[in-house]
């Protein structure tokens, strides 16, 4: 009992002290706001996613709008980037509903596709659109004017940005876990049929999480722009970004509180290390890996990593000795 | 002006029935399994690279790597299902999901390791020169890629609903524990699907490399118009992705004429929306 405390808030410390014991090496403490950014993004991927089981494949949409309501906010209007950040939220919330509403009352692989497909056309109008810089895309305020501007030349001002909004994020995200709407969530993802006749409106709750993890989503894409001062359509809307979201999230365990994290704390300097290793050739062979990895997870551990060390729940008892039972002993 | 029209026209249908081609691929595996194949259109874009590697090596064209990219494709699909899709189709939605998709980066960023990025393209005179009919420019690799690619169709048209295969693959698809009491083998009817499928969607690939710009990314826009297809023509139906594919072929070729060849893809997407949001069986799909 008192390892399942001490554990935790030993993690906690060191999450917080992290900067501090990597202050020799700016390499390090990038990697660790690398880490957070990416474990934000697929965090709010994991509200619709793992949590409502809507497997979203667009989600770089939301990212790209973050990243780009930043950007515009700061060339057009000459705002703070971080300014454009509610916008982004309010855009992607939006566009949540437009995709949310026809596409969510169909069956899983339909709402895949749509997403695919809206990010894609999203980026070819994106890469076309003047007013977005076009495919050579726009760059942030190249120096930092007030503090505001959150242009920093260290990572660890990022660090603790990050950290922050992460918590905000896993702290709501538990704190729906823990609610009705988690419990609506969770009965949708086992079997919508059976949530709809228990009077749950299921499209109403599936549309509340992808709307909300949109917006999360934008939040991540406009904290990459404060990060990184640039933005072009492929590293805002192209697939990968989507695709590493659900990476993350499936590696760690998707539908759990701190998957995305675990996913992000293993992928993120896997990714780093075989791009600076491998120099540019290099990025085609972290994406091989990247498949490999999401074919195994998907072959042999669809509930991801994090399950590996969950403690078998009682009930679980009369469905372990389920294949003795005739009737759906030879499904195959 | 509009003999210009007619030779658009015309070019988009004779790329549509390639879209047909690949595209009754994914909606056999799909009205079969009730399984997407989010690498299909990794799959066309290994049909496009084994066509590349007869070429370079063999200094074959489309005689002999029309046939090897059918067997290939047809092997890659066998050995999908065999690994991966047999075991995922019982799994959580996520676990389907996922699994196609790794397949398809997989083979995408594997292609961009073993090929380069660089485009490639067959040369013009493997199929022979343009001719012209009735004041209309035909271009030969097109005509032949159009030609075998409605053929193939119809063959799979043909054999889904005319032979004992057929039918029992149908039997699986409805009710496999059913069919299976009925002395058909549900997995090996799955496996030929994949076969099938794999088959066709090679010598689409092999094909459409004859004139289409071949790179480890071109999956990605084709797996795109194979979606848009099969929900257009509503899933299982072969007929139904024979019409819609003509249809996309001729709709992508009159924006790219009176729009620009940038909007064509922007109207695809477009398209694909349009029909999820209003009639997501699909234009000749039952409710």
């Amino acid at each position: 009992m008192s390892a399942r405390r001490i554990v935790p808030l030993a993690l906690l410390v060191l999450a917080l002290i992290y900067p501090v014991l990597t202050m020799e090496s700016a390499v390090y403490q990038r990697m660790g706001a690398l880490v957070l950014l990416a474990a934000i993004g697929a965090s709010a991927w994991n509200i619709v996613g793992g949590y409502a089981g809507q497997v979203s494949v667009g989600h770089a949409v939301f990212f790209g709008i973050g990243a780009y309501s930043s950007v515009v906010a700061f060339v057009h209007l000459g705002l703070p980037p971080i300014a454009g950040a509610p916008l982004g939220m309010a855009i992607s919330v939006g566009l949540a509903a437009l995709i949310g509403v026809p596409t969510l009352r169909l069956s899983g692989h339909y709402f895949s596709m749509a997403t695919i497909a809206v990010g894609e056309l999203v980026r070819v109008l994106a890469s076309t659109s003047d007013f977005l810089g076009g495919a050579q895309g726009l760059g942030g305020p190249p120096m930092p004017r007030t503090v505001l501007d959150l242009s920093f030349l260290s990572a660890m001002p990022y660090y603790y940005i990050f950290l922050v909004v992460l918590a905000g994020i896993l702290g709501l995200t538990w704190w729906i876990e823990r609610g009705r709407m988690g419990f609506y969530l969770r009965a949708i993802k086992d079997s919508e049929r059976a949530a709809r006749s228990l009077g749950v409106s299921a499209g109403r709750y599936k549309l509340y999480a992808y709307m909300l993890s949109g917006a999360f989503t934008s939040v991540a894409g406009s904290l990459y722009l404060c990060m990184f001062g640039f933005i072009d359509p492929e590293s805002g809307f192209g697939i990968l970004i989507s695709v590493k979201m659900v990476v993350m999230a499936a590696l760690g365990g998707a539908g759990q509180l701190f998957g995305p994290l675990v996913g992000a704390l293993i992928l993120v300097p896997l990714e780093e290390l075989s791009n600076s290793y491998l120099g540019g050739q290099g990025a085609g062979i972290t994406y091989v890996v990247y498949g490999a990895i999401i074919v195994i997870i998907a072959r042999f551990l669809p509930s991801g990593l994090l399950s590996l060390f969950e403690r078998k729940p009682v009930v679980a008892q009369p469905e372990a000795a389920k294949p003795a039972n005739p009737a759906s002993g030879h499904a195959d | 002006m509009s003999m210009t029209l007619v030779q658009v026209v015309i070019g988009g249908l004779l790329l549509g029935a390639v879209y047909a081609l690949f595209s009754s691929g994914l909606t056999l595996i799909w009205g079969m399994m009730n399984v997407v194949n989010f690498a299909h259109g990794d799959f066309v874009m290994l049909g496009m690279y084994t066509a590349v590697v007869i070429w370079t090596s063999l200094g074959g064209g489309p005689w002999a790597s029309v046939p090897a990219a059918a067997i290939v494709i047809a092997t890659l699909g066998v050995i999908s299902y065999f690994f991966l899709v047999r075991h995922i189709m019982k799994g959580p939605m996520l676990a389907q999901i996922l699994g196609t998709f790794g397949l398809a980066l997989f083979l995408r960023y594997g292609a961009l390791w073993a090929f380069g990025a660089n485009f490639k393209s067959l040369p013009d005179n493997l199929v022979g020169h343009s001719f012209v009919l009735g004041g209309i420019r035909f271009e030969g690799s097109r005509v032949l890629a159009a030609v075998v690619g409605l053929g193939v169709t119809f063959a799979l048209h043909l054999i889904l609903t005319r032979t004992q295969i057929g039918s029992r693959m149908l039997a699986v698809s409805e009710n496999a524990t059913a069919a299976q009491l009925m002395g058909i083998r549900p997995q090996r009817m799955q496996a030929l699907a994949w076969a099938m499928a794999g088959a066709a969607t090679g010598i689409a690939g092999a094909l459409i490399a004859l004139f289409l710009p071949i790179s480890p990314t071109a999956g990605e826009t084709l797996a795109i118009v194979a979606f848009v297809t099969v929900s257009l023509g509503g899933f299982g139906s072969v007929t139904g992705a024979l019409v819609a594919g003509l249809l996309i072929g001729v709709v992508e070729s009159l924006t790219a004429y009176l729009v620009g060849p940038i909007y064509k893809e922007v109207i695809v997407y477009t398209l694909f929306v349009l029909v999820l949001w209003f009639r997501p069986q699909g234009l000749m799909g039952k409710a």
